[in-house]
């Protein structure tokens, strides 16, 4: 391996990647947008649901019940409603989430305790809306009755690492993942299937450079672009929303790093089976959707089936998720979490060692 | 290998050179024999192998058969090791048109090993003597057809290999700038270098040391164009009329009759020395009522060519 030669490649990829305006503002733009959009987006603490009731027995308790439940604000309860049937419809429209019901013999279930005194109606086609409304189910309904009652919950949670429950805190850790594997493996992927098609491989492979000086000359440069990416979406997660980084900085970075390369190793390696450019974008999306919801960023790993555990051990996402979770809100050491660096490790070695093999210096 | 102990001298040999896509035969055992420091040409149509037999000699193409040898390596065992002493052109151009000309030809030399010491001065010199000088800053895919393919041939002298092989160099490319690069052929030939060029071009056929014309992966024929020319079995008859068209579909149907191409106003015939003689051609268009005088014709390569790869009359017309 000649390191004249693989420089060489690394030169000529970032003056190509200099005249290629467009691609350049990406590397900025891509994280700075999608932190943005996301951090504020995402928020799986629903709030403001649309509401309704329908209060049958408009009693002086039950009016006080419904102003305690809308001043949790989980639900809003914009409208009274007359009917059931009302009820019925407005959920069938998507025009309410939720709607409280207070059956006419409110006062005596709630003196007699035998029967669940109020129902909340769900719309339950979205899973989140419904886990939301399961909170409602938690308020002491005892007090109504006796004010002085203290009520106190068999269960106490505490929260060790996001106390406030504040979502970027979850996500803008994972965004570095998903922006990383956005840009990183798309841009591999199209590396080498773009001079192929362009025909500047029959001249490459007719001259001295080997497989592995090509490969890896034309990665490095976007290692560089990935730590930039990385520090891009860290300064602004502090900045914007707060977000700690409570185990060292170093680490986080080493963990970033692995996982470029890991995300780097897999678009070389769909570059090397594409056809042209349009099939690696192809390719580079179809790796992406199972990243992204398998890894543990969208949805927790443990509520899984044992198959999409396992597939999801196999992806490099789920491994950094982890890593980058437990460093920068738990404040874990890399020591604490090695085998999940050396899984990404192992990933990058296994992808790196297919593609260059599969990048033969033939054209048959 | 037996291939290996006929390359004394030589620069290229190959023998029973194949290769098959499937159920095409693209190259249908070829065999060749280039001598050192000459200009040897690849002379065919469209499809007849030509660009196949210059990749599988690169050591680009896997052959399906055949035995090959390039200078004293043999290939594709040997493909590596080949490709730090020759320079390839392909047809398309391949360098990058998002890089400067100098970048360009910084690019290469690094991955040709070029001495750093030395790229500076031979990117220099190559630009001066292809008339790049002023096009150093210049964008390779901005410049014309004629640029580029002198920016090419830049590109693949870089690392002054001893043998190279140009894939069609000249085929987006005016008649002047050809000239200027056939030129820079000669004296890249003289200075010692073997050149393999591929061509469509009778006038550039014409001025390679060798020829060997390839028609559907065969080689049809191969030697110097005199010998071409003088060992052609056909005779060459002008035939001078007012009437060109009329007298072609008369002679048509004469048996013996090879080929027949109107030239202004004279119909040039290629046809069999004995079959079709003077006395039957007369015959024949005195038959048709065309008043017509017949000369003897100087064979030249385009006959040649015709001659090798001609499809029987009647499918061809």
């Amino acid at each position: 391996m000649s390191l004249r030669r693989m420089l060489s490649v690394v030169v000529k990829e970032l003056r190509q990647l200099r005249r290629d305006r467009l691609t350049f503002a990406m590397i900025i733009g891509i994280p700075t947008m999608q932190l943005i959009l996301f951090g504020f987006a995402i928020n799986l603490d629903v709030r403001h649901l649309q509401g309704a009731v329908l209060d049958e027995a408009n009693t002086a308790r039950s009016r006080e019940l419904v102003a305690e439940l809308g001043a949790s604000q989980v639900i809003e309860f914009h409208r009274r409603l007359a009917t059931p049937q009302e009820l019925d419809d407005l959920l069938r429209e998507g025009a309410i989430s939720a709607a409280l019901v207070i059956p006419a013999d409110f006062e005596t279930r709630l003196e007699r305790r035998d029967h669940p005194p109020l129902q909340v109606v769900v719309d339950g086609s979205d899973q989140v809306v419904q886990s939301a409304a399961r909170q409602l189910a938690a308020y002491p309904i005892e007090r109504l009755r006796n004010p002085l009652a203290t009520s106190v919950n068999n269960v106490e949670i505490v929260n060790f690492y996001n106390p406030e429950r504040r979502a970027p805190v979850n996500t803008v850790p994972g965004l570095v993942g998903v922006i990383l594997t956005m840009t990183m493996v798309m841009f591999t992927a199209m590396a080498l299937v773009r001079e192929r098609e362009r025909g500047n491989m029959e001249m490459l492979i007719a001259t001295p450079v080997s497989p592995w000086e090509l490969t890896v000359g034309k990665v490095l440069p976007f290692v560089g672009i990935g730590l930039v990416q990385v520090t891009v979406v860290l300064f602004l997660g502090t900045l914007i929303f707060s977000v700690p980084i409570r185990g060292h900085l170093v680490d986080v970075y080493v963990a970033a790093l692995a996982f470029i390369v890991a995300s780097l190793a897999l678009g070389v390696f769909l570059s090397t089976l594409a056809k042209s450019q349009f099939q690696a974008m192809q390719l580079a999306f179809f790796t992406f959707l199972p990243q992204i919801l398998l890894s543990g960023f969208m949805f927790p790993y443990a509520g899984m089936p044992k198959l999409a555990q396992w597939i999801s051990e196999v992806l490099p996402m789920t491994h950094f998720i982890r890593l980058i979770r437990g460093i920068m809100l738990r404040g874990a050491s890399l020591g604490d979490l090695w085998h999940e660096l050396a899984a990404l490790g192992v990933f990058s070695a296994l992808m790196l060692s297919i593609a260059v093999a599969r990048v033969s210096k033939r054209l048959d | 290998m037996s291939a290996d102990t006929a390359s004394n001298g030589n620069a290229i040999v190959a023998r029973g050179l194949t290769r098959r896509f499937g159920t095409l035969v693209a190259v249908d055992h070829v065999d060749l024999t280039v001598a050192r420091a000459q200009v040897y040409g690849f002379l065919g149509p469209n499809g007849s192998g030509k660009s196949t037999t210059i990749r599988m000699l690169c050591g680009l193409l896997m052959p399906s058969e055949g035995e090959i040898s390039v200078l004293g390596h043999s290939i594709p065992a040997e493909a590596e090791a080949l490709k730090r002493r020759i320079g390839y052109m392909t047809q398309k151009f391949s360098l990058y048109e998002d890089l400067t000309v100098q970048e360009n030809l910084e690019f290469l030399a690094a991955v040709h090993d070029v001495p750093r010491a030395a790229t500076r001065a031979r990117i220099d010199e190559l630009l001066e003597r292809y008339w790049l000088g002023d096009r150093r800053k210049q964008l390779a895919g901005t410049m014309s057809g004629g640029q580029k393919q002198r920016l090419a041939l830049a590109g693949a002298v870089l690392h002054k290999p001893e043998l190279l092989f140009l894939d069609e160099p000249t085929s987006a490319v005016d008649p002047q700038s050809r000239r200027e690069f056939w030129e820079s052929l000669f004296e890249l030939a003289d200075a010692g270098t073997t050149i393999l060029v591929s061509t469509h071009y009778m006038d550039e056929a014409e001025r390679c040391h060798r020829l060997a014309i390839l028609d559907t992966g065969r080689l049809v024929a191969d030697g110097t164009p005199r010998e071409l020319c003088e060992e052609l079995p056909y005779a060459v008859r002008l035939i001078e009329t007012p009437a060109p068209r009329r007298a072609q579909l008369a002679l048509k149907h004469v048996a013996g009759v090879v080929s027949m191409a109107q030239i202004g106003a004279e119909l040039r015939v290629l046809a069999d020395k004995r079959e079709a003689d003077d006395g039957a051609l007369d015959a024949a268009l005195r038959a048709a009522g065309i008043d017509a005088r017949v000369k003897e014709g100087r064979a030249n390569l385009e006959d040649v060519f015709v001659a090798a790869t001609r499809k029987p009359l009647t499918e061809a017309a």
